[in-house]
């Protein structure tokens, strides 16, 4: 098991290097340089110059990336080129939003898609899990922005219930002093994550009603509802733990489209905005910030996979 | 090497099959089974999502690309006097903000979104096919290197990655398709080194080996084809999830400039409407894109049911 992990985290440090070298290069591969890009086509050589020397591009781009790693291991991702602020402070201030944002709506829709599994897998073949597919699979192939459409035009505009623009508070505190506008973000992503949920949440309850342990537990004379709740259901628990790891950059793709639709001021929208403005050490940080996520995501899927499941061994 | 020159075609799989068949049932019935690819085709039919999935597809594709040669439309040219028309006897679907046709619209757009969409799952397959092969036979060191870099580049989700490229370079709609599919074969090659590792421990590839077949021989030859089931049912998830990433790319503004039309385009413009209650700039777009996405997830189903009834029907 300590080698596994051992070997595993290993792994993870290699990815995350890998990570930080693509989101660095990149920026470099912009035609007629990255200080032409942000100070305009009509600045002078002198003015170029110093730009470069002012963001330290004036020297090899090996040297550059070997001073980028320095301050990365320090914690310092760079001053952003366009707002007046570190990227640090950028990412300090969005961060919290995306993590109520995200946080939620991964704990809604395991909160959904488990019982609702359950259900299907128990009703298998028949309407109501016939239902719960087709609803899964139209909100599966759907692209997220959609779904938010759909649910903007019906809840914000037809019946207008809940407002179609995020709160737009400077920080979480006042944001959730707005709790109105955060129903259909939410509630958006929620959908997204959940169908990517759902269809794994059936087959795993499917599997586990066919285990040995659910016929003993039946010819011991417990309740159907009990074998439902205490043998179904938290054996169909072990695989959410993989699905919420692994998932993790679908749902913040999912985030920064949702973000954008609903203004909703987190680090996809500031993704966006930078990209749209050639701020490049926002959308380093933030790529960086993103692909860090994956990596820790899938690595905790992995261990806390092997650590919950005893049957699993390396 | 003319010894063996079937020892890959679906003929001699299916051989190999009836006669392990033999084997194990001692005696008793052995009925014509036909090739294996008969008997997924014959499996296929049976499930009728598939077929509604093919014919789902067939008609849009007949109204994408035939269509425009019966409904005559300018795509080109905008016309201002006619913007947000709705749904009337000259335009069936209305007009959009720039005064297009939208039903015309939806046929020229879903040309190019089906277009891409086969193409990068093609190239995608293709590259992550070999790719994954490779790895998965060299094993040991080429491995681990190989599969790192598929780790990093996954660590990334494609619309993030999407998005910084863009704003290093301003696609054509081959440049797009090299983007995309460059950014996706990273599931097939995930896939296809997972079957290599235990495909290539079989004995007819240790035949082959023995006979003196070189290494590319016996991953083309014998590895690849011996891996189709999986690869076409990934394939067929490629178009799907390609015109999805496409339509998030679309509607976020990150693909090909104006007057070039696009499903998600037309959505991202129409959603600026919503509350002006111009619904037909809005659904059909929708409405198309989740027909096709639904058609392709319903034969990818369909397919990995009917490849894997190669493996339970015996």
């Amino acid at each position: 098991m300590t080698g596994y992990i051992i070997r595993r985290l290993g792994q993870a440090i290699v990815v995350v290097l890998g990570v930080t070298m693509i989101a660095f290069f990149l920026e470099h591969l912009l035609p007629g340089g990255i200080a032409r890009a942000i100070i305009g086509s009509r600045a002078t050589p002198q003015q170029i110059a110093l730009f470069n020397k002012a963001n330290g591009l004036d020297s090899p781009v090996w040297y550059q990336y070997w001073v980028f790693l320095g301050h990365l291991v320090h914690g310092n991702l760079g001053f952003s080129y366009k707002q007046n602020r570190s990227v640090n402070s950028i990412i300090a201030n969005d961060l919290p939003r995306d993590l109520m944002l995200v946080g939620t709506s991964l704990v809604l829709a395991v909160l959904i898609a488990v019982p609702v599994g359950v259900v299907q897998a128990v009703k298998r073949n028949r309407g109501w899990d016939y239902a719960g597919t087709a609803v899964s699979f139209v909100l599966y192939s759907m692209p997220s922005y959609a779904l938010g459409l759909i649910l903007i035009g019906l809840v914000a505009i037809k019946f207008r219930i809940f407002p179609a623009i995020a709160p737009q508070g400077a920080s979480v505190g006042a944001m959730l002093a707005h709790p109105s506008g955060l129903v259909l973000p939410i509630a958006t992503l929620t959908l997204v994550t959940y169908a990517l949920f759902s269809r794994y949440m059936r087959s795993a309850a499917i599997d586990s009603l066919a285990q040995d342990y659910i016929r003993t537990a039946r010819a011991k004379g417990l309740s159907e509802k009990l074998v439902l709740w205490r043998h179904v259901l938290r054996n169909s628990l072990v695989p959410v733990t993989t699905l919420v790891g692994l998932s993790l950059p679908a749902v913040l793709t999912a985030g920064l489209v949702i973000e954008q639709l609903f203004n909703f001021q987190g680090l996809g929208l500031e993704y966006f905005t930078a990209a749209t403005t050639y701020d490049f050490p926002v959308m380093v940080g933030i790529t960086l910030l993103v692909g860090l996520a994956t990596v820790v995501g899938n690595l905790l899927a992995d261990l806390t996979y092997a650590i919950l499941d005893p049957r699993v061994r390396y | 090497m003319a010894l063996l020159p079937a020892a890959t075609s679906p003929e001699w799989d299916a051989l190999a099959t009836r006669e392990r068949a033999d084997e194990d049932s001692e005696g008793g019935e052995v009925y014509q089974q036909g090739t294996v690819f008969q008997l997924v085709f014959r499996t296929f039919t049976k499930n009728k999502l598939a077929i509604i999935g093919v014919v789902i597809v067939c008609l849009l594709v007949l109204f994408c690309f035939v269509g425009p040669l019966f409904y005559h439309t300018d795509q080109v040219d905008t016309n201002i006097m006619q913007s947000n028309n709705p749904p009337s006897g000259a335009n069936l679907l209305g007009t959009d903000n720039n005064g297009f046709d939208i039903l015309g619209r939806l046929m020229v757009g879903g040309q190019s979104s089906i277009e891409i969409g086969l193409s990068v799952a093609i190239l995608a397959t293709f590259l992550g096919v070999v790719y994954g092969a490779v790895a998965g036979y060299f094993g040991k060191v080429v491995d681990t290197v190989m599969m790192r870099i598929v780790d990093i580049f996954l660590a990334i989700p494609v619309v993030f990655l999407f998005i910084f490229v863009s704003t290093i370079i301003t696609p054509t709609t081959w440049l797009l398709i090299l983007l995309l599919a460059g950014l996706s074969w990273l599931a097939p090659a995930r896939l296809v080194r997972g079957e290599t590792l235990s495909l290539r421990t079989r004995e007819y590839v240790k035949a082959v080996k023995v006979m003196g077949g070189k290494s590319r021989r016996v991953v083309f030859r014998h590895i690849i084809p011996n891996a189709i089931g999986t690869i076409i049912v990934n394939a067929t998830f490629q178009v799907a999830d390609a015109i999805l990433v496409l339509a998030v790319l679309q509607y976020l503004g990150f693909s090909l400039p104006f007057p070039h039309a696009s499903w998600g385009e037309m959505l991202s413009q129409g959603s600026t409407f919503l509350s002006d209650g111009y619904w037909w700039e809005v659904y059909p777009a929708l409405i198309a894109i989740i027909l096709i996405v639904v058609a392709f997830n319903f034969i990818g189903d369909a397919l990995r049911d009917s490849f894997e009834v190669r493996l339970q029907e015996r």
